[in-house]
């Protein structure tokens, strides 16, 4: 794992001024009250000997390169409204999935028929399908070499594992938080829900590695809604907790019912809150909004896959490319703009041990004090940019973003957790109100929209407050920014320091045709955006 | 790995290469059935082959193929119940699942809204289903592929990225009552787009049917590249309000989102853009221009969809606006019982009528507007009005004096369907379209409307 030395030295290498990056965020950073990581099992013999079974049949079939994945994934769902259970869902899928690389050129193969013909005849598809699409010599896929790792373990840490916390508890704690929220007058409608993800993947490449893991990630959708006496304005507060990958301890830790009404009143509130007026504000972003404002402009964007055209027909291609005209040279923000790319925070969705080209993931800065340094990779991206990293004097390897969102689809490149570091000073948000003299706070996260090459994008909120001398006077409504993010990121002038520190995060980032989802965290300090367009969504029906 | 062994070692009750008939699907939820020891059991069996190929600048990227198939079981007891899932066909493994289902539906609390599970329904058939489709092979999805990337390939400045998938599926129910449904069919679905290697240009065209036969994946090809070369080099007009000549996909984005918004139970609640004020719902009144009919309906040739919803009620057509009034909002069972009236089911597949009015036709009749080929990134802003934003995408055009004169930038829009529907001036015949957003086999005609709110520009292109 790359640590923040190896980064000084990079950068010294390449002779740049005295850099002045703040510490990397690093997983013990914040273990506050570390959960006890449970010791990984080994990989189940039975499950070895299938995903060799899959590597011999491609190594058979003129493969150069093969991966297998054996996994089971496992979703929980509590949901309610009010003070009543709406569904209690298991839902738990098994199966095989078989990537070979011939002459090449990909094909995969999928199967839930985990027995040895099951398992052949997934790869024997997937060498079918590699030799039908036959690539041109110059077209053909070239793989960043990886260490082995002949018997990789990981766990999320957690303290409770949700799987095994009896569903009376689950439904227990949604009903008592809704009933809080239902006291707050104007507020008729609750729907909160528990949502569980557990992953058991295993993994084997025709490299000898061998790597078994468990992922767990939880969350609690919660919304409240009000709704004028008269029937002429209802409004949500709703994106009360950030989705983490931790256990049953993480919901606990949100406090639903101590904290349920205050959410029924945020809602309640929003029914008299003032019509912004459209203008230019500054714009105080927290934590628990500006995580996706930062998912959306940067993280994406960052993808290489996305830069090199590969997402054109879906998800789309990047206003940071081609990699060549921007790497080392385009400004995306400030100097005090650090962003960096991982899947190692504690508690970040796109956490794991190694990823889905077996590929331990390493810790690397995406924009260095505000200038684009490094892509978003997979090992068969990483060869892209070797001229980068020969002139950055950076071994080519890959940053572990493969992955892939079910034994059934192929992995690809997805987004790791992609953060905004803090700043050097020790400030917040209230520090960052209190420098304001005309502005907005936003808290939470809302409506986001943005173009196709990550330029212009639109974003709500959940809570508006408005800053007058430095002080919140009250609460506004309908409000949401338009930006073109290199201005957005330019204006940036001031961020929190370490204690500020928050992770917010998606369970379902899109891309890829068929279409996956991934889930991701992206950690950020609350900041100051100078100047931006602010419209009035309020319309009359 | 938490799965028995034994589901290593013995053969699955079903096997790979998964397209169940109908005698078939019906054993396999029989025997489900009869495992269980609840007071109520329903049960759903789905799956299929998907085989497909992607492509980008100019080389076929990934391609797979995939067998799947899931059980789905919900045991009831009382007011209590629960759902499991399971891809794990093993007798052990089918019976695990109806255990859990049971166990856990025993722990839950009731839910005062339980229904009873449907008795045996008539459902009306549906012919879906297209051989030449069950029958593609990976070689004749990569030829499909090469006649986009050829062309572009040839033509020299183009890149070429796209998707095919296409397969089986089956969909079957069963309970305790004694439903039983199936429904086989195929689907078929092509989207390319092709870009500039400037990076100035970017058209896009796609294409869906379960029928392969009717996807003119050469027409695609040559719609894509035609609209590349025109949409290089745009300029930008100010944003403002515009009269909008949208193509059948771009309106497809924008009216499931308004039918996406036709829960009955909401507008009772106060909480949707069909809420009466003081109370009730729009039902009967005008809310759209007078030529506006959406609707709903499994047989419509076009949109050939599942004629019932997944707990086997039965899908027919349903009018849920005519001749610009609200004649219907969707009502689930539970809904529908409180309110006394029929319950309508879901709105998987939805259309829109349409007139005689050609494309050309609405260019020409144009002095000064924009046609948009389709609609991106659609995300709500306010649900009291329906209101969404979302952008331009891949050959958006400024029309001058009847003809189309240049490309311009992208827009960013803030605006609802229904005041959109409110301002139609024009329409031409209804198309399928090959996929919105939200996915769902939809039917949309082009439409020319005025005034649409485009409040911003983007570079994007």
């Amino acid at each position: 794992m790359t640590t923040r030395r190896d980064f000084l030295k990079a950068g010294t290498a390449a002779g740049a001024a005295a850099l002045v990056i703040p510490t990397l965020v690093r997983a013990e950073s914040f273990a506050a009250r570390a959960p006890s990581a449970p010791v990984p099992a080994p990989m189940d013999p039975a499950v070895k000997e299938l995903l060799t079974e899959a590597l011999n049949a491609a190594r058979m079939g003129g493969a150069e390169f093969a991966d297998a994945r054996i996994g089971r994934y496992r979703n929980n769902y509590v949901i309610t409204r009010e003070q009543q259970i709406v569904n209690v869902v298991d839902t738990d899928t098994l199966g095989v999935g078989v990537r070979v690389l011939v002459n090449g050129t990909w094909g995969f193969g999928a199967s839930r028929d985990l027995t040895k013909s099951g398992v052949v005849a997934a790869t024997k598809e997937a060498l079918a399908i590699a030799k039908a699409n036959a690539l041109p010599a110059a077209d053909r896929v070239r793989l960043a070499p990886a260490t082995p790792t002949p018997d990789g373990r990981y766990v999320t840490p957690h303290t409770i594992d949700p799987f095994t916390v009896p569903i009376e508890q689950k439904a227990d704690l949604l009903i008592r938080a809704n009933a809080e929220a239902m006291k707050v007058s104007g507020v008729k409608f609750v729907n909160s829900n528990m949502f569980f993800v557990k992953e058991e993947k295993n993994y084997a490449n025709t490299d000898g590695t061998f790597t078994t893991q468990t992922v767990l990630r939880s969350w609690l959708p919660f919304a409240a809604t009000a709704v004028a006496p008269d029937f002429s304005d209802f409004q949500t507060r709703t994106n009360v907790m950030q989705p983490a990958a931790r256990g049953y301890e993480a919901l606990l830790a949100a406090k639903p019912v101590e904290n349920a009404r205050k959410w029924g009143e945020e809602a309640a509130e929003k029914l008299k809150a003032k019509p912004v007026e459209v203008g230019r504000y500054d714009l105080v972003l927290h934590p628990t909004h500006l995580w996706l404002t930062i998912h959306e402009s940067i993280g994406h964007p960052m993808e290489l896959d996305r830069a090199m055209g590969y997402e054109a027909n879906y998800a789309g291609t990047s206003f940071v490319a081609p990699p060549r005209e921007k790497l080392g040279k385009f400004r995306y923000g400030p100097s005090i703009m650090n962003i960096q790319g991982d899947r190692s925070q504690e508690g970040g969705c796109a956490t794991i041990g190694w990823d889905d080209d077996g590929v331990k993931p390493d810790e690397f800065l995406i924009i260095k004090q505000g200038i684009v340094n490094d892509y978003e990779t997979t090992r068969e991206q990483a060869p892209m940019l070797d001229w980068w990293y020969a002139s950055q004097k950076r071994p080519v390897r890959s940053h572990g973003c493969s992955h892939s969102d079910s034994w059934s689809d192929v992995q690809f490149q997805r987004m790791p957790n992609v953060s905004l570091l803090p700043g050097t000073k020790d400030i917040g948000w209230d520090d960052l109100i209190a420098a304001t003299d005309r502005g907005i706070g936003i808290v939470g996260d809302g409506s986001f929209s943005i173009d196709q090459q990550r330029y212009n994008a639109q974003f709500g909120g959940q809570l508006f407050y408005e800053i007058k001398g430095g002080k919140i006077v009250g609460m506004l409504k309908d409000v949401a920014y338009q930006m073109r993010t290199p201005d957005f990121w330019n204006s940036m002038d001031m961020i929190g320091g370490k204690k500020s520190y928050e992770m917010g995060a998606s369970f379902f980032d899109g891309k890829g045709q068929p279409g996956q989802v991934n889930a991701v965290s992206h950690g950020c300090v609350p900041s100051r955006f100078r100047n931006i367009n602010v419209i009035n969504t309020g319309r009359k029906a | 790995m938490s799965a028995p062994k034994s589901l290593f070692t013995k053969g699955s009750a079903l096997s790979a290469g998964e397209m169940l008939s109908r005698s078939e699907a019906q054993a396999f939820l029989e025997r489900v059935v009869k495992l269980s020891k609840a007071e109520t059991i329903g049960a759903q069996l789905n799956g299929g082959y998907q085989g497909n190929i992607r492509f980008a600048a100019n080389r076929i990227t990934t391609s797979g193929g995939v067998n799947n198939s899931q059980l789905v079981v919900q045991s009831g007891y009382g007011a209590k119940h629960a759902v499991v899932t399971t891809s794990d066909f093993s007798p052990e493994g089918i019976a695990r699942a109806v255990r859990q289902s049971e166990a856990i539906a025993r722990l839950a609390p009731d839910d005062p809204e339980n229904l009873p599970l449907l008795p045996p329904q008539q459902h009306q058939s549906v012919d879906a289903y297209f051989e030449s489709t069950a029958n593609l092979t990976a070689d004749e999805r990569a030829v499909a592929a090469h006649s986009a990337i050829d062309a572009a390939k040839a033509a020299g400045d183009l890149a070429a990225a796209g998707f095919i998938i296409a397969g089986t599926n089956y969909n079957a129910i069963a309970s305790n009552t004694g439903m039983f449904a199936y429904f086989p069919s195929t689907s078929a679905n092509y989207q390319l787009t092709v870009r500039t290697n400037d990076g100035t240009g970017s058209g896009w065209a796609g294409a869906d049917h379960p029928d392969w036969k009717q996807i003119d994946y050469k027409a695609v090809s040559d719609r894509a590249i035609g609209k590349a070369r025109a949409s290089r080099n745009p300029v930008a007009v100010e944003p403002g309000r515009y009269t909008v000549i949208f193509e059948p996909q771009a309106v497809g984005d924008l009216v499931q989102l308004l039918a996406f918004s036709l829960d009955a139970r909401s507008a009772d609640e106060g909480r949707s853009a069909f809420s009466k004020q003081g109370g009730g719902t729009k039902i009967g009144e005008k809310i759209v221009d007078p030529t506006v009919t959406i609707f709903s309906d499994p047989a419509d040739p076009q949109l050939l969809g599942q004629p019932w919803t997944s707990e086997g009620l039965p899908l027919g057509r349903e009018v849920w606006v005519e001749n610009g009034v609200l004649k219907e909002l969707q009502y689930s069972r539970f809904w529908a019982q409180k309110k006394g009236v029929r319950p309508n089911g879901g709105l998987g597949a939805v259309k829109m009528a349409g007139g005689d009015t050609t494309t050309e036709q609405m260019i020409a009749s144009t002095p000064r507007g924009i046609l948009v080929t389709r609609l991106w990134y659609l995300r709500q802003v306010d649900p009291r009005t329906v209101l969404y934003t979302g952008l331009t995408r891949d050959g958006t055009f400024l029309i001058e004096n009847g003809k189309i004169t240049k490309a311009v930038k992208n827009f960013r829009f803030n605006e609802s369907p229904l005041f959109m529907l409110n301002n139609l001036e024009m329409l031409g015949r209804p198309e399928r379209i090959a996929g919105t957003e939200s996915g769902g086999n939809v039917v949309m005609p082009t439409i020319k409307v005025k005034d649409f709110n485009f409040t911003s520009l983007s570079d994007a292109v």
